[in-house]
């Protein structure tokens, strides 16, 4: 287990700029779900984007989270999405 | 990661083109996310090997060392990590999958 803020918190250390939806899909914070986009993801393919990630969560994956259904995207891929054309907002 | 234990995991995920390191079997997945990779497999018509990496503790703890990927499924075409469930889902979403998937290897 680990709280929310936390997992958001060794988020936004590694990115910065990124606009981050969290989900806790269980209510019993280790299932969660994120949405991130960030500009660190630029020229990166899908895997080293998921890879950045896992590396910023570190020894969190190996334990306290038990699963994390991941979708990230670079500011430009945000933008295509229908999520951003609904004028939904991540923040 | 002794030497030993990395060409195990080398020569796994090179005995077939498409290998799925998994919980469970392709029969029997003791995980929804295992599942669902097997079933866009399945969709596209791939054949895979399986691997349950619930009956093999080193396999599962080298693999993410390996891969530097902490979680499962895993998917390996051709020697390449592929990625986890949610990009499965995506390259599966795109038709990416289905051209990796056919693609002969280089």
């Amino acid at each position: 287990m680990i709280e929310p803020a936390e997992v958001e918190r060794l988020l936004m250390a590694r990115f910065g700029d990124a606009q981050l939806e969290l989900v806790d899909l269980t209510g019993t914070q280790d299932h969660y779900q994120a949405r991130i986009v960030s500009s660190a993801f630029s020229g990166k393919s899908l895997i080293e984007q998921h890879q950045l990630v896992y590396g910023a969560l570190g020894s969190a994956m190996s334990g306290a989270i038990h699963a994390l259904a991941l979708k990230t995207y670079t500011p430009e891929a945000w933008a295509k999405t229908s999520g951003a054309s609904d004028g939904r907002s991540l923040t | 990661m002794d030497e030993a234990l990395r060409e195990r995991i080398k020569t796994t995920i090179e005995s077939h083109r498409v290998v799925l390191f998994m919980k469970g079997n392709k029969n029997f997945p003791q995980c929804g996310f295992s599942a669902q990779v097997i079933g866009l497999l399945k969709q596209n018509g791939a054949e895979f090997r399986d691997v349950n990496i619930l009956a093999d503790a080193d396999l599962r703890t080298g693999l993410k060392e390996y891969s530097n990927w902490p979680t499962f499924p895993q998917l390996y075409v051709d020697g390449q990590l592929v990625g986890g469930c949610d990009i499965v889902t995506s390259l599966n979403e795109s038709g990416e999958l289905k051209t990796l998937l056919g693609a002969k290897a280089s």
